[in-house]
C-alpha cells in the first residue's frame, strides 16, 4: 500500500470563519451603558407624623406643568436658568433675604453642645446623646477641614410636578439641580484641597457633602394649573 | 513581461495571510467579552432622556430593571403607557411583588445595596413614574436610578 502524503490542512478559510464569527457579535453586540442620576427616595413616613416647619425663605420651589412650562419661585423661567438660580439659592452671597438662610458651623456647634448637655439632665435617653455627640464630631470636622467661615445653607429645593409633566423635562430639571450641587460641591473641594470632588477620599467626600447636602424634596404631584 | 511573473526569483515575496485569523480572532474575543446578550425582551419603547450629570451604574448585578413606555404590540396592550417588568406588561400592583422577588435572588447583606433603575420613555407623563416610585417607598426600595444618556453640558 503507498502511504498517503500527509496533507497540510488548509487553513485559508478559518479567517472566514472567524470573520463569520466576528460579524455576528457585532451585529449582535449592544454596547448597553448602564448610566443614569442615582437618587435616594425619602423613606415613607406615616400620615399621622409632624411635618418639620420650614421657614418659606429656606424653600426654593420649582413647578413644572403639564405643559412642561417651568415656573421658579413664581416666575416663569427657563430650564437653563436653573443652574445659576439654584446656586445663588444656596450661596446666598449677599445675604439676600429672600434666598436661603446660612448658618455658620461655629454656631451650630455652640448650639448642639447646649443640647447635648440638655439631653445629658435626662438620663434616660442615652441614644440620643450618643447620636448628638457624633454630629458633633462631624460638625467640629468641618470647622477643622474649612475653617471657621464654612457655613451651611438651611435651604431645600423643592420639585413639584404634574402629573402630565413629560418624563424628559422632569430629568432636564432634576438634572440641573444636581449640577448646581456637583458644582458647589467641586468649588468647595478645589478651594480646599485643589481637586474635584470625584478625586477626594471618602472622608474628605463625606465633609463635602455634610456642607452641601442633596437637599431635593419631591413633593407629590399636584393638579396646578 | 518577467515583473508580474510570480515565480520570478527577483521578486518579493508574497504577504503571509497566516497572521489574519489571528487578527480576526483578536477582534472576535473583544466583541465577545465586551458582548452583553439582552436580558429582556423590552415590549414598551424606552427612549431614554438626555442628562449631563449620570453617573456609571458599578455593580450590575445589584441592579434590577423597571421599564415604562409606550407598549409595541399597540393591539394587544394599547397605546397608553405601560410598566414593563422581567419580561411582561404588569400593572401597578405588580411592583411590590417584583421587588421582592429580585430581593430573594440576592444575597442578604446586598439587598439593601440594590438598586432599582427606572428605564423610562422621554414622552412618558410623569404620573405613573410618580406611581412607580410611590409603590417602591411602600416596599422600602429607595436607592433608584433615572437611567439616562449621557450628554456633554455646554
Amino acid at each position: 500500500m503507498a502511504r498517503r502524503e500527509l496533507q497540510e490542512i488548509n487553513a485559508g478559510s478559518m479567517a472566514d470563519i472567524a470573520f463569520l464569527l466576528l460579524i455576528f457579535f457585532l451585529v449582535t453586540t449592544t454596547m448597553e451603558v448602564s448610566s443614569g442620576i442615582t437618587r435616594m427616595l425619602p423613606p415613607l413616613v406615616p400620615p399621622d407624623a409632624e411635618h418639620p416647619d420650614v421657614k418659606e425663605r429656606n424653600v426654593f420651589i420649582i413647578l413644572v406643568n403639564k405643559d412642561n412650562q417651568l415656573a421658579i419661585e413664581d416666575k416663569l423661567r427657563d430650564p437653563s436658568e436653573i443652574k445659576q438660580l439654584c446656586m445663588d439659592f444656596f450661596i446666598n452671597p449677599y445675604n439676600n433675604e429672600d434666598l436661603s438662610e446660612r448658618v455658620l458651623y461655629t454656631e451650630k456647634i455652640e448650639k448642639l453642645k447646649r443640647e447635648i448637655i440638655a439631653a445629658e439632665q435626662h438620663e434616660n435617653n442615652n441614644d440620643n446623646v450618643k447620636g448628638l455627640n457624633e454630629k458633633l464630631k462631624m460638625y467640629n470636622s468641618v470647622k477643622d477641614a474649612f475653617g471657621n467661615k464654612i457655613a451651611r445653607s438651611s435651604g431645600v429645593v423643592s420639585l413639584q410636578n404634574d402629573r402630565g409633566t413629560d418624563y424628559g423635562k422632569y430629568i432636564e430639571v432634576q438634572d440641573q439641580i444636581i449640577a448646581a450641587l456637583n458644582e458647589l460641591r467641586n468649588k468647595l473641594s478645589n478651594d480646599t484641597w485643589g481637586e474635584d470632588f470625584d478625586d477626594l477620599s471618602l472622608v474628605q467626600q463625606k465633609l463635602v457633602k455634610e456642607v452641601f447636602p442633596f437637599a431635593i424634596s419631591e413633593a407629590e404631584p399636584k393638579k396646578f394649573n | 513581461m518577467g515583473k508580474f511573473d510570480k515565480k520570478s526569483k527577483g521578486g518579493s515575496p508574497a504577504i503571509s495571510t497566516a497572521s489574519l485569523p489571528d487578527i480576526v480572532f483578536m477582534l472576535l474575543f473583544f466583541f465577545m467579552v465586551s458582548t452583553t446578550m439582552k436580558e429582556v425582551d423590552t415590549k414598551v419603547y424606552t427612549r431614554l432622556p438626555d442628562a449631563t450629570q449620570v453617573k456609571k451604574i458599578e455593580n450590575k448585578s445589584l441592579v434590577s430593571y423597571i421599564y415604562i413606555g409606550t407598549p409595541k404590540n399597540t393591539d394587544e396592550f394599547g397605546t397608553t403607557d405601560a410598566i414593563q417588568l422581567n419580561d411582561q406588561i404588569a400593572n401597578i400592583g405588580g411592583i411590590q411583588q417584583y421587588v421582592e422577588q429580585e430581593r430573594a435572588k440576592r444575597k442578604e447583606k446586598e439587598v439593601k445595596l440594590m438598586t432599582f433603575s427606572l428605564k423610562v420613555d422621554e414622552e412618558t407623563k410623569m404620573g405613573i413614574v410618580v406611581d412607580v416610585k410611590e409603590e417602591l417607598r411602600k416596599v422600602q426600595a429607595l436607592r433608584i436610578n433615572y437611567a439616562s444618556k449621557k450628554k456633554e453640558s455646554k
